[in-house]
């Protein structure tokens, strides 16, 4: 197990400084416009351009760039902590910016992960028991249109259905609420139609997935071996059906944890929520190069760490694992 | 009585699912749509795309809602939505083919050469096939399109942001899932009675993947195509959405991104980008969810 542990490490490891390496080559070396020229603002003096050069370290070779970058972002190399470079429009420090913008992702996240499991692992579980039902195919059909339907557009509906200021029927808050809420409770009034939004979609996919899984599991042999011992069905499904089911959901549910920690940056965009996503959008729109890199850098750094935690968590939980 | 194919055998299945049949006459009538779109605009008497009338702006310069000349309405500077949806299916259809399409054609050529020959090539190819797919291939692929999407362009002006980067990255992003499922599929195949006979019959290893596996690949190969082709038109889509991917003509989740602002003020500016991009990736999935119950016939179907 230890040495299980410790490969899962090394991959991680691994994965974290070819992503680094890929990040910034698509940076630094592939863009052609000229990040002092970018960073000096509206038609600088020559000698400006020249002095950013040398601040950004732009004067030396490409190699010296990287090994300064790979410092910068390394907690034990770097001199004065991690440093992610700094904001081409308004000259703030990137990591901190970020930081601050987590708690909302974080809320975000954890509202519509909480709704989209409380709706589509019994959603998913009735339609495997009772498959081919009037209740299965209705499920499996809005499910089959909330996959269909992106982020934004159902958000962009729900606005225009739910909104309190522009909604035919307003009775939720809507689009840039959070921003203007002061208090917790406001802001997670706020959130409803963002979670939702949100929720549906990934409640559709878990719906399905289960739905599936459950439905291979309850044709096993040790399933009608638990039937022929005379257990109630409903033991058979739940103790010994979807325990067996559920255990691909944690994978799955801890890569989209991973993926929406990053940035949801749809769901954020559509509903102004200042979270890691908006940032990451604002930056997209004004090429605000250093900004959307460590925006990339933190999501991938979630991305790899949520996978290598479910890796982990999924040797304990699920004995036929090989280690 | 010649024996059945794979192929005949799936089609024989898939015809039975009247939704997925109907979802598939969809398609095929959307392609139609794709590419008489410029034909369409002038039955219908509809301006081309990028025309702005400054006739259907009412007097404050708000657009104005479906009429005869414009039955999908027009957009804020006075664009036609039909004209542009309808140019949107060409784009979206165009980049999820060809993404989708060089994306099977380099995963099968991959996962092929690694099944069969297995050895150190497939324990390299089986390796570049993890990272990829342990990396955040999405993220990196907005970064990117982000970083290309200023005015001077990557390489020097060489890669411009716009449909060649999204295919790049479609292609990216799915590649190595196709090469891992032929990968498995092949390993399974080549120890298979029929490529025994084949060998031993004195056919080359040519001979053997072109005319004994490959067929046998072909009816996998269209189902997770068809799985593939909706996932890649919403990729497209969000990062039109996201403004780093197609620009220079109109696209569906790019027309979604300029609607945002005004979902009150004009509410068809929004409904039919999105009721054309939804109904679209609905129609492909019911099409893959009707192949792959045909493909893997399940006990609790009726055969």
């Amino acid at each position: 197990m230890a040495a299980y542990i410790a490969r899962r490490l090394l991959w991680a490891g691994f994965l974290l400084f070819v992503i680094s390496c890929i990040t910034f080559v698509i940076f630094s070396v592939l863009p052609a416009g000229d990040p002092a020229v970018a960073r000096a603002g509206r038609s600088p003096s020559p000698e400006l351009v020249e002095i950013i050069r040398v601040q950004l370290g732009l004067d030396k070779s490409k190699p010296e760039q990287f090994v300064n970058y790979i410092a910068d972002i390394l907690p034990f190399l770097g001199g004065n902590g991690i440093n992610f470079g700094f904001s081409y429009q308004t000259n703030t420090d990137v990591l901190p910016e970020i930081l601050e913008r987590l708690p909302v992702t974080i809320f975000l996240t954890t509202g519509a992960v909480i709704l989209w499991l409380a709706i589509g692992i019994p959603v998913g579980m009735l339609s495997a028991v009772k498959t081919g039902s009037w209740m299965d195919r209705l499920a499996m059909g809005v499910a089959l249109l909330f996959i269909s339907a992106p982020v934004y557009f159902l958000g962009l509906v729900a606005i225009f259905l739910f909104a309190d200021d522009i909604g035919r029927f307003p009775i939720l808050p809507g689009n840039s609420a959070y921003g203007d809420a002061d208090s917790l409770l406001g802001r997670a009034e706020a959130l409803i139609m963002p979670w939702c939004v949100l929720a549906a979609a990934f409640a559709a996919i878990y719906a399905r997935f289960l739905r599936g899984n459950l439905i291979d599991t309850l044709q096993e042999d040790y399933i009608r071996t638990a039937r022929a011992k005379g257990l109630s069905e409903r033991r058979v499904v739940f103790r010994h059906g979807v325990r067996a089911a559920i255990t691909p959901i944690v994978t799955l549910l801890g890569l989209d944890i991973g993926i929406l920690l990053g940035g949801a940056i749809l769901t954020e965009t559509v509903f102004n929520i200042p979270g890691i996503g908006r940032y990451a959008f604002n930056a997209i729109n004004l090429s605000d190069l250093p900004v959307i890199q460590g925006t990339v850098l933190f999501g991938a750094f979630f991305i790899v760490m949520m996978s290598l935690l479910v890796d982990i968590l999924y040797a304990f939980i699920d004995p036929r694992v090989r280690y | 009585m010649a024996a059945r194919s794979p192929l005949q055998l799936f089609w024989r299945r898939f015809r039975k699912d009247k939704v997925a049949l109907s979802a598939l006459v969809f398609i095929a009538l959307l392609i139609l749509v794709a590419i008489f779109a410029p034909v369409i605009r002038s039955v219908v008497g509809i301006p081309d795309p990028g025309e702005r009338s400054t006739d259907a702006l009412d007097a404050f310069g708000l657009p104005l809602g479906p009429t005869a000349a414009h039955p999908f309405g027009v957009d804020d500077i006075g664009r036609d939505i039909l004209a542009r949806v309808l140019d949107g299916a060409r784009l979206s259809l165009t980049v999820a083919f060809i993404g989708t399409g060089l994306s099977v054609l380099i995963g099968v050529t991959a996962g092929m050469i690694a099944g069969f020959y297995r050895g150190w090539v497939d324990t390299v190819i089986a390796r570049v096939i993890d990272v990829l797919l342990a990396f955040p291939v999405l993220l990196l692929g907005l970064g990117l399109a982000s970083a290309c999407s200023t005015k001077e362009g990557c390489l020097g002006g060489a890669l411009q942001p716009g449909r060649t980067i999204v295919i790049f990255i479609i292609v990216l992003s799915t590649s190595p899932y196709v090469a891992r499922i032929i990968r498995g599929q092949v390993l399974s195949l080549r120890e298979k009675e029929f490529v025994e006979a084949a060998r031993s019959l004195g056919a080359g290893n040519m001979r053997i993947i072109f005319r004994e596996i490959l067929p046998n690949l072909v009816a996998p190969i269209i189902v997770y195509a068809s799985l593939f082709i909706p996932a890649n038109i919403l990729l497209e889509a969000s990062l039109s959405f996201l403004g780093v991917g197609v620009r220079d003509q109109p696209s569906w989740g790019q027309m979604l991104a300029d609607a945002t602002g005004k979902v009150d003020s004009a509410w068809w500016f929004m409904f039919f980008p999105g009721m054309a991009l939804l109904l679209t990736v609905l129609a492909f999935n019911l099409v893959g969810d009707g192949m792959q119950d045909a493909l893997n016939p399940k006990g609790n179907k009726q055969r």
